[in-house]
């Protein structure tokens, strides 16, 4: 499959030029066409931010909704058609900032969805504050004496959460990119890829050049599957870890947790209540 | 001790009362399902303590000759378990209550109290026959003796009731039972104790559920299949029975990790093609507004069950209002449709909920059902239920190529497709979005969609539920309520005995029913009744009528009216002149 299958045509786009979201856009049609996913069977599911409206770029379902809220309608869309491929896609203060409690449960529920979360260290859409992932002593219009408190570890957290698939993907390298981003599309299970990225507009620390300074690639010597040491990997300081740091297959998913497929493997927008049933349950109610 | 009224006739109040965890709830199963089998008319009704153990908790059980479901004040026979009850139930108490109190159990009591106090030793009898435990069918036992049961229909029940209990168990409730008839028959014939209430044989085949239950198979009649929510009182109850019947009807039950998960869950799951719903409470639902804006510039089908507690903050977890009306209707920001329910009656409960569902499919928005503490808790017979009548429509089309989801349309309903259903895609934005779907900043466009979504708003007046008018047409005073409130207000009423007097009853409180302002035009007084402090309601109906509500008969202590009181407070009322 051509990835032009997911193009909108001539759209006018809300990035600034040389943002990164333009290459993790590619890289993630080039994935979907790759697995063969066609538009119709993805909804794209985000929040609101600039990544927020990755979906309104490419041919796809779109769900966009709430500032932080993509987890939990992801989560229902996929358990209410388990034969789509759902995708949550949002910006680090989305996802790791207002979404935060939903993160932690969604890592615990394992929904079979992917969450792409673009990490640039930064707020953009609200012009330049901090964000959940930003560096101490960062400053901004807000933070005026630096960022005081720790950053967010999202890859320490899904570990710790015993997420079902973690990974960091840095968007300066396509075709890395493209590749754990099948890797995440392809598991069955909650796959989270944070994925580093510069904002040239509002983050003038956290360039390209300082993304490739400051990250490495794992080699073929990590194994994903040792928790114990995806979490020391996640706990480095000087560098940080690309490429699929921690994943569990063992886990089933949510959707396969419910009993609603066992009778009736027909999409629920078909569904009736069975009125036989509920007389029967008003019956017994009489006693 | 002999002024008391031996002779009870028609109408019993019986309330029991105890610390919580001790068992009072299996008293009132046992008995109210027995009385029901027997032909009673049977309502009930608790109060509790935000508490696991210990306090005072009361149930009322109302057995009658003809369906009364509302509270009373007034108590015909108080059945104690520990001595704080006597006191959590004092300002009901007056000389015609019998009083079945194990004195030994009791310790010492002063005179005051030792007056009208009639001794019922369940505690030595239950240890005696194997622990405390067993009290509540001695308990039972006694009570069925005293509304006439036949002892050989208590047995049988109890078989059943405890079938899954050990042998021994068994047995030792039956002995426990047959002891609490041997005290009764002493009782009886020591008191004179006679209570005369008519039967009627097909009640045993009622169905009998409270208001919990009524909005689960209402939902379960709309279709649902997937609910997500967070607990709290005193919306729980629909949780947990919806959860209980899910695997049996294919719902999905999540319990959310907050009530900002549970309506965003909902919202996704509707945006997939279920029919879904939230059960919440009003600081739980405080937390929902937002999506219920989501559910309005999207477009979405919503159902939210809101039963009401007393606020601001967590006020009183575990008792009764109905302040949450304004919340409802102005919660989540900028201007959008919605549908607002407030069912009155059990019967009511199911179809309206049931309703809800098409409503929200229907219109493409919220649709809120509002209950509250009083009214979830509480439960009678009511007879059988036709569902056969409205079932699911086919909401959900297939989509085609060039399918766009909110197609401008003369009646504002844009045909609403799902993903994976059809050739299209389904694209749906909180941004303000054009009629693909996609964000947009187009003010022309902005106007087209806020004008489409205003449009619905024509045929959801038009399908309005009417309210209900009790009385004769020739009224000059009209007393004006909604939700639960219908059954004490009836029963008040018909209590007045006045022809002049009607009263309205709201089971959909927005938008309201095209109808509403001639009902009110016609009184030259019109009295406003509810559970909050506010008149919320009353504001409502003066701003949509433009007509004056004279008086307002409000209360927010965090009980429901009673029969009494409302009755009083009618008869103040009514003829204030202005």
């Amino acid at each position: 499959m051509e990835s032009n299958i997911f193009d909108m045509g001539k759209i006018d786009i809300a990035w600034c030029p040389g943002c990164g979201n333009f290459a993790i856009l590619k890289a993630l049609k080039a994935a979907l066409a790759e697995l063969e996913i066609t538009p119709h069977n993805l909804v794209m599911v985000s929040g609101i931010g600039q990544a927020a409206k990755i979906p309104h770029y490419l041919r796809a379902n779109v769900f966009n909704g709430l500032h932080g809220r993509a987890l939990p309608p992801a989560t229902a869309i996929k358990a209410v058609n388990p034969d789509l491929t759902v995708i949550a896609e949002s910006g680090d203060g989305d996802m790791y900032g207002e979404g935060g409690n939903h993160l932690i449960n969604t890592m615990r529920r394992n929904p079979d969805i992917t969450n792409i979360v673009h990490n640039n260290m930064v707020y953009g859409l609200t012009k330049g504050q901090a964000s959940p992932t930003s560096r101490m002593g960062f400053k901004t219009p807000v933070q005026v004496r630096g960022v005081a408190i720790e950053p967010f570890n999202p890859i320490a957290l899904g570990i710790a959460l015993d997420a079902s698939f973690v990974a960091r993907a840095f968007a300066g390298d396509f075709e890395q990119m493209k590749e754990i981003l099948i890797k995440a599309i392809s598991h069955h299970g909650y796959a989270l890829v944070d994925i580093l990225q510069p904002c040239v507009s509002f983050n003038k620390l956290n360039t390209y050049e300082w993304f490739k300074t400051h990250t490495y690639y794992l080699d073929n010597a990590h194994d994903p599957t040792d928790r114990t040491a995806a979490f020391g990997v996640a706990l480095e300081e000087n560098k940080m870890a690309l490429g699929v740091i921690y994943q569990n297959s063992e886990r089933a998913c949510f959707e396969t947790t419910t009993t609603v497929y066992e009778d009736n493997k027909g999409p629920f927008c078909n569904r009736k209540p069975n009125l036989e049933k509920l007389n029967d349950l008003i019956t017994s109610k009489g006693r | 001790m002999g002024n008391i009224p031996r002779k009870i006739k028609d109408d019993v109040s019986l309330v029991i009362c105890g610390s919580a965890g001790k068992g009072i709830q299996t008293v009132e199963t046992i008995l109210t399902q027995l009385l029901k089998r027997s032909g009673f008319h049977v309502f009930g009704t608790k109060e509790y303590m935000s508490r696991v153990r210990g306090g005072s908790n009361s149930t009322e059980i109302r057995v009658s000759s003809t369906s009364r479901p509302s509270l009373l004040d007034r108590i015909n026979i108080l059945v104690p378990l520990d001595k704080a009850a006597l006191k959590h139930v004092q300002k009901r108490i007056s000389e015609n209550t019998l009083i079945l109190a194990d004195k030994e159990h009791f310790g010492p009591v002063d005179e005051k109290e030792a007056q009208g106090l009639i001794d019922f030793p369940f505690s030595q009898a239950a240890s005696d026959i194997g622990g405390a435990i067993y009290a509540n069918s001695i308990v039972a036992g006694l009570l069925a003796q005293l509304f006439g049961i036949d002892q050989e229909e208590m047995s049988l029940f109890l078989d059943q009731f405890f079938s899954e209990k050990k042998p021994e168990v068994i047995e030792n409730n039956q002995k426990a039972a047959a002891k609490g008839y041997e005290i009764a028959q002493r009782i009886v014939e020591a008191e004179g104790i006679a209570i005369d209430i008519e039967r009627h044989p097909h009640i045993a085949e009622d169905i009998f559920i409270n208001g919990a239950e009524a909005v689960g198979i209402g939902a379960i009649a709309g279709g649902c299949n997937f609910l997500s929510s967070y607990p709290m009182s005193p919306s729980t109850g629909v949780l947990v029975f919806l959860s209980e019947q899910a695997e049996k009807f294919g719902i999905i039950s999540e319990q959310a990790e907050d009530e900002i998960s549970a309506v965003n869950m909902m919202l996704g799951a509707w945006y997939a093609g279920a029919r879904a719903m939230v059960t919440t409470s009003g600081g739980g639902f405080a937390l929902m507004e937002e999506g219920i804006s989501l559910a309005g510039v999207m477009e979405s089908p919503a159902v939210i069950h809101l039963a009401q507690r007393p606020g601001p903050g967590t006020g009183l977890p575990t008792r009764t209002a109905q302040g949450d009306l304004e919340l409802a209707l102005y919660s989540g920001h900028g201007d959008f449709p919605r549908i607002i329910l407030a069912p009155g009656r059990l019967e009511e409960a199911v179809y309206l909920t049931r309703d809800a569902f098409h409503l929200a499919a229907k219109f493409q928005i919220p649709v809120f059902i509002l209950t509250d503490q009083y009214f979830v808790d509480s439960y009678y017979n009511i007879p059988s239920l036709d569902f056969q009548s409205k079932n699911r429509e086919n909401d959900i089309i297939e989509t085609e190529d060039d399918y766009r989801r909110y197609r401008i349309t003369e009646n504002g309903i844009s045909p609403r497709g799902v993903p994976g259903f059809g050739k299209g895609l389904v694209v749906t934005d909180s941004d303000e979005h054009d009629e693909a779907g996609h964000i947009t900043e187009d003010l022309d466009m902005r106007v087209a969609m806020v004008d489409k979504r205003k449009r619905k708003l024509v045929d959801m007046k038009k399908a309005a539920f009417p309210p209900e008018l009790v009385g004769t047409d020739n009224y000059d005073t009209l007393l004006i309520g909604w939700g639960s409130t219908y059954p004490v207000i009836r029963e008040a009423w018909s209590l007045l005995g006045r022809e002049d007097v009607a009263f309205l009853h709201f089971s959909q409180v927005h938008p309201l029913h095209p109808d509403t302002s001639a009902y009110l035009r016609q009184a030259k007084k019109r009295i406003v009744i509810e559970g909050n402090s506010d008149a919320q309601f009353a504001s409502l109906l003066r701003r949509h009528t433009k007509q004056e509500i004279h008086q307002t008969i409000l209360k927010y202590n965090g009980a429901q009216f009673s029969v009494e009181e409302m009755t009083t407070r009618l008869k103040e009322t009514i003829d204030i002149k202005e």
